[in-house]
C-alpha cells in the first residue's frame, strides 16, 4: 500500500538560510508520526511545505498521492491542518469559528459532529466566549475541532502542546489517540521529547536534517553507550566534577539526576569512588535507561 | 458558493461591529472631517479687515466702498488719507487688506479710458491673502459690470470666469468632493489593507488557504463588507453636505454614485494590491499612510491646487485616482454635467481599476515561494 | 529586621471582584535556592508573581521579597530583583554590548560598572566575536543566555524567572540550565516558573499551584514518593484533576 505522507529529498532554503536540506520519510496510513525538534529546527517548514503553502526548492512530496505543488487545490481537501502559531479568530466566539471553518469547508457541524463530539464537549461550556478568552488548553481543543471538522485524511498538527499546561498536554494526547484509531494520519511536531514515546514513530530533527526515525523504543533502544544516573548532595559541583574527568563522555543534568555517559562500561564502584575522593556526600548512582533527550544529545554532539 | 460568501461575510461583520477602533475609522472619521473641513480648513471668511485710501471721494468711489462692504465679507475698519497711512496699519495689524481708489476715479472710469485701483495684502498669510484680493477683485469686476450693464465689456475673462465662480464662496463646494475622495481611499483601501494583513498576521490566512475556497472568493469576502460601508459613508457626507453645508448635487444623483462605486473599486483593487506586500497590520499601514493618504490628500488637488503645483508633482498628480474622482465629483455636483463631459476621467478610472485588479490577482500568494 | 530568607509569603492573597486569584499563600525561599514555580494555565501563577515583584498589591496577607515589603517598599524590591520572561525583553535591533549598556543604565550603574559588567558577561557568554552583533542574528540560545546574564546585569539578589525556555533544543536548554546553577552557586535566588515537568527537578524545592493554593511544596523526590509517582508529571496531574 502506498504511504500516507511520501518526503523525497526536500530541501528548502530561505535566501542563504538553510532551513530544510534533504528530508527523505515515509508515513503510513492511520500512522501517529511526531516530528520531534527544537525550535528553529525546520518543524514548520516542513508541515507548511506538506500542506502546500510553501514550494520546496528541492525534491517532492506526495500526501495521499497527491503532489504537494502540482496538486496542491486537492490536497486542500483532504488535510487539516493546525499552525504552531494559535490562528482562530480571537474576536469570534467557539461556536462562530467552528461554524466559519465548517462552512468554508462546505460541511456543517452537525454533519460531522461525530468527529469531534469527545472534544468539543468539553467546549460547549463556554461556546459563547470569544475564542481569544479562552485559556490554552481551551484554545488547543478549538483549533483541533476546527481542523477536523470537514473529516480529513491526514491531520497535521504543529506545536499542538507548546506553552500549553501538562494537563492539557495529557489530554490532548489522549484526543490524538483517539482520533488514531479513526484510521487518520496524523502528523504531529513538539519540541517536548517527552512527548515522543506517545508517537508510535518519530523523527528527530535538528538544524534542518532528520538525525533519526524509528518507533521511539528502537530508538532509546539504539543508544549503545553506558548511561548512568547520578546524584549528590551538590549537584552543581558534581556536573563540574565530572566534567573534568577522562573517563566522562557526556554529563547532562536531566531532573534531579546528571545523566553520565561514560566511554567505556566501568564498574559502579569505581565511580563512586572518585566522587567520594572529591568529597561528594550522598552519594546515589544507578545504570539509567536511556532517554529521547540522551539519544537527541549524542546525534547532535556526533552529526 | 453562495453559502461559504455569506458566511464569510458575516464572520468580516462580526470582526468589524466587535472592534471599537474599527468602529471608529469606520463611522467617526467621515463625520470628523467634514466637520473639521467644513468649520476649519475652509477658505470661506467674513468680516475681513479692510483699509480703504480713497483718493477720489466722488460718487463712484463711494458706491464701490458700499458695495465692497455691504456683502460682509469685509469690514471697513480703517479710512486712511494716504499709502503710509495704509502702511502703519497694516504693520500694526489692524488691516489685512488695502485698497487705493485713484484720484478722478469716476472721470477716468465713466470716460472709458480706464482707470487702476491698487489691492494691497498681508502676505504674512498668503492663502488668506490671495483669496482676500481674489474675492476684492471679482467685486470690483462686478461692480463694473453693474455701471455698464448694456455695454460689450473689455473684460471677457471675468465673465466667462462667473461659470466657474463660487459667487458665496463656499468652502464646502471644494472639500466636499475632496473629503468623499479622501474617506473612501482611506475607508476601502487602508482598512481592505489592514483587514487581509490581520489575516495574515494572526496565521489565518493560512487556514484559510490551506481550505478549498478559491482565492477569490476570500478576498471577495473579506471586501464586500466594506464596499458596503464606503458606500454608507459616501451617501452620508453627500448628506452632510448637502443639509449642513448646502452643497447641491445638480446633476445625476445615479450617475455619481455609480462612479463612487467605481472609484471605489480602484480603491479596494489598491488596497489588495498593499496588502499583498505586507505582513503585518503595521507594515499595511504605513504604505497605506505613505501611498494612500499623503497623495489623496496632497496631489488630489484637494487641498493645494494642481496647476499651482511644480511640473514633477503635476505629472505625478496625473496617476492618483483621486484627482480625477474629485473632477467627476465637481462636474456632477457643482456644473451639473452628464455623461459626456466625465467620459474621460472615467476612462481613467476605469483603466487603473483594471491594472490594478490584475496586479493585485498577480500579487496574491496562494502558494509561498 | 534581620531575614535569612529571600523570599517570604505568609498568607498572601489577590482577589478580583468577588474572585480570589490567590488564596492565602504561604511559603519560604531561601538565599541561593533554585524555587520551581509550578502550575496549570489559570492557577494563578502571574498573578502571584506580579505580586512578588511589586508589579501588583496584595489584597492582604504578608510577603517580603529580598527582605523589602511588597506593600510599602516596591521600589526597593526592583532594585534587588531581576526578571526574565519568555518573550527576553532584548532590544532586536540593537547590539549584545547596546542591549548590555542600555540595561546597565536602565538599572543606574555607572559608566565604569557598565564597562566591567560588559566584559564580564561577554567573556562568560564566550560572545567576543559577536559582540558587535544585533541581537537578531543570535541564536535562540544564545539571546536567551544573553537575557538572562541582562536580567541580572545589576546583580540582583533574586532572579525571576517566566518560562525561560520553551522550545530549544535540549543541549541548548541544560547549558541555560547549567548557567542558572552557576549563579545560584554564587548566592543569587532563581525563582523559576516552567511548563517543563522535567525542568521542575532541577529545581531544590517546588510549589505547586492548584486554583490559587500552594498544593504541594517541597523537594522533588519528596514530592514524588508523596504523590507515588515515577516523574514529576504525574505529581502535576494528579494534583491538578484533584
Amino acid at each position: 500500500m502506498k504511504p500516507s505522507i511520501q518526503i523525497n529529498q526536500i530541501g528548502k532554503t530561505y535566501g542563504d538560510v538553510m532551513a530544510l536540506s534533504d528530508i527523505n520519510l515515509e508515513v503510513e496510513t492511520g500512522e501517529l508520526f511526531g516530528l520531534i525538534g527544537p525550535d528553529g529546527a525546520g518543524k514548520t517548514t516542513l508541515f507548511r511545505i506538506l500542506t502546500s503553502l510553501l514550494k520546496p526548492n528541492a525534491g517532492e512530496a506526495w500526501v495521499e498521492g497527491l503532489h504537494t505543488v502540482k496538486d496542491y487545490k486537492k490536497i486542500r481537501r483532504i488535510i487539516g491542518y493546525m499552525p504552531g502559531k494559535f490562528s482562530l479568530y480571537q474576536d469570534l466566539s467557539v461556536a462562530e469559528n467552528l461554524t466559519f471553518f465548517a462552512t468554508i469547508f462546505g460541511t456543517t457541524i452537525q454533519e460531522n459532529y461525530h468527529l469531534i463530539k469527545e472534544i468539543y464537549q468539553q467546549l460547549e461550556p463556554f461556546k459563547n466566549r470569544r475564542a481569544g478568552k479562552l485559556s490554552g488548553g481551551m484554545k488547543q481543543k478549538l483549533a483541533l475541532c476546527c481542523a477536523l471538522i470537514h473529516e480529513p485524511k491526514v491531520l497535521f498538527l504543529d506545536e499542538p502542546t507548546t506553552g500549553v499546561d501538562a494537563v492539557s498536554r495529557a489530554e490532548f494526547w489522549q484526543m490524538l489517540k483517539r482520533l488514531r484509531e479513526r484510521g487518520i494520519t496524523i502528523m504531529v511536531s513538539t519540541p517536548y521529547m517527552d512527548e515522543a514515546s506517545l508517537c508510535e514513530r518519530i523523527a528527530l530533527i535538528q538544524g534542518g536534517k532528520i538525525l533519526s526515525v524509528d518507533a521511539p523504543e528502537a530508538i532509546t533502544n539504539s543508544y549503545q553507550k553506558p548511561l548512568y544516573a547520578v546524584r549528590t548532595a551538590d549537584y552543581y559541583r558534581l556536573l563540574n566534577d565530572l566534567r573534568d574527568t577522562d573517563f566522562a563522555e557526556r554529563v547532562a543534568p536531566f531532573g534531579e539526576f546528571l545523566h553520565l555517559t561514560t566511554r567505556e562500561k566501568m564498574p559502579e564502584q569505581e565511580i563512586k569512588d572518585f566522587l567520594l575522593s572529591r568529597g561528594h556526600s550522598d552519594i546515589r548512582l544507578q545504570p539509567a535507561k536511556p532517554t529521547i533527550e540522551d539519544v537527541f544529545l549524542d546525534l547532535m554532539q556526533t552529526t | 458558493m453562495l453559502k461559504t460568501f455569506i458566511a464569510f461575510v458575516k464572520k468580516e461583520m462580526y470582526h468589524i461591529l466587535r472592534d471599537v477602533r474599527t468602529l471608529l475609522i469606520l463611522f467617526g472619521m467621515p463625520i470628523a472631517l467634514v466637520l473639521i473641513f467644513g468649520y476649519t480648513v475652509t477658505n470661506e471668511f467674513k468680516g475681513a479687515s479692510v483699509g480703504i485710501v480713497d483718493q477720489a471721494q466722488d460718487d463712484l468711489s463711494r458706491q464701490l466702498i458700499t458695495k465692497l462692504t455691504a456683502s460682509g465679507h469685509f469690514e471697513l475698519v480703517r479710512k486712511p488719507h494716504n499709502i503710509e497711512a495704509l502702511e502703519a496699519d497694516f504693520r500694526a495689524g489692524d488691516v489685512k487688506l488695502g485698497i487705493i481708489i485713484p484720484p478722478d476715479f469716476e472721470k477716468y472710469f465713466l470716460g472709458g479710458e480706464g482707470s487702476t485701483i491698487q489691492l494691497i495684502s498681508d502676505a504674512t498669510e498668503p492663502n488668506y491673502a490671495v483669496t482676500l484680493t481674489n474675492y476684492a477683485s471679482q467685486m470690483i469686476r462686478d461692480f463694473q459690470q453693474e455701471q455698464f450693464p448694456t455695454e460689450q465689456m473689455p473684460y471677457a475673462v471675468a465673465i466667462e470666469n462667473r461659470m466657474f465662480y463660487n459667487p458665496e464662496l463656499v468652502g464646502a463646494y471644494n472639500f466636499i468632493p475632496g473629503v468623499v475622495a479622501l474617506i473612501l481611499m482611506l475607508i476601502s483601501a487602508m482598512m481592505t489593507s489592514l483587514t487581509i494583513a490581520r489575516e495574515k498576521e494572526s496565521g489565518t490566512m493560512d487556514l484559510l488557504l490551506v481550505s478549498p475556497l478559491n482565492p477569490v472568493l476570500i478576498i471577495l469576502g473579506k471586501v464586500t463588507p466594506y464596499v458596503v460601508l464606503s458606500f454608507i459613508n459616501a451617501l452620508v457626507v453627500f448628506a452632510m453636505g448637502w443639509l449642513i453645508f448646502d452643497v447641491p448635487v445638480r446633476g445625476s444623483l445615479a450617475l455619481l454614485l455609480a462612479l463612487c462605486l467605481l472609484y471605489l473599486m480602484v480603491a479596494l483593487a489598491l488596497g489588495i494590491l498593499i496588502s499583498t506586500r505586507s505582513d503585518s497590520q503595521q507594515t499595511a499601514m504605513m504604505m497605506s499612510m505613505f501611498v494612500l493618504l499623503m497623495p489623496t490628500m496632497l496631489l488630489s488637488g484637494f487641498i493645494f491646487p494642481i496647476a499651482s503645483m511644480p511640473a514633477i508633482l503635476q505629472f505625478i498628480s496625473k496617476i492618483i485616482p483621486a484627482k480625477y474622482f474629485i473632477l467627476i465629483e465637481k462636474a456632477i455636483m457643482l456644473k451639473g454635467a452628464g455623461w459626456e463631459a466625465i467620459a474621460i476621467p472615467a476612462g481613467v478610472l476605469l483603466l487603473m481599476m483594471f491594472v490594478l485588479l490584475a496586479a493585485a490577482r498577480k500579487n496574491f500568494k496562494v502558494v509561498y515561494d | 529586621m534581620k531575614n535569612e530568607y529571600a523570599i517570604q509569603a505568609i498568607d498572601l492573597t489577590k482577589k478580583f471582584g468577588d474572585f480570589t486569584a490567590v488564596d492565602a499563600i504561604s511559603f519560604d525561599v531561601e538565599k541561593g535556592e533554585i524555587f520551581g514555580f509550578l502550575g496549570a494555565n489559570g492557577a494563578g501563577k502571574t498573578t502571584a508573581i506580579k505580586m512578588l515583584i511589586g508589579l501588583s498589591k496584595p489584597s492582604s496577607g504578608q510577603a517580603t521579597i529580598a527582605g523589602y515589603d511588597v506593600y510599602s517598599q516596591t521600589e526597593l524590591i526592583k532594585e534587588h530583583i531581576g526578571y526574565m520572561s519568555q518573550k527576553f525583553s532584548l532590544y532586536e535591533d540593537l547590539t549584545v554590548l547596546q542591549n548590555i549598556r542600555f540595561y546597565g543604565g536602565v538599572y543606574g550603574l555607572s559608566r565604569k560598572r557598565i564597562k566591567e559588567k560588559s566584559a564580564e558577561i561577554i567573556e562568560r557568554l564566550n560572545l567576543e566575536a559577536n559582540a558587535r552583533k544585533v541581537v537578531a542574528d543570535l541564536p535562540l540560545g544564545w539571546k536567551q543566555r544573553l537575557a538572562f546574564a541582562v536580567a541580572s546585569v545589576h546583580d540582583p539578589a533574586i532572579i525571576f524567572l517566566d518560562e525561560p525556555t520553551g522550545g530549544v533544543d535540549p543541549a541548548t536548554r541544560r547549558q541555560f540550565w547549567e548557567m542558572i546553577y552557576e549563579t545560584a552557586s554564587r548566592g543569587v535566588t532563581i525563582f523559576v516558573t516552567t511548563h517543563y515537568m522535567d525542568e521542575a527537578e532541577y529545581c531544590d524545592r517546588i510549589s505547586i499551584m492548584v486554583d490559587g493554593k500552594i498544593e504541594a511544596l517541597g523537594k522533588p523526590g519528596a514530592l514524588k514518593s508523596q504523590f507515588e509517582a515515577s516523574h514529576m508529571e504525574e505529581v502535576f496531574l494528579k494534583l491538578a484533576r484533584g
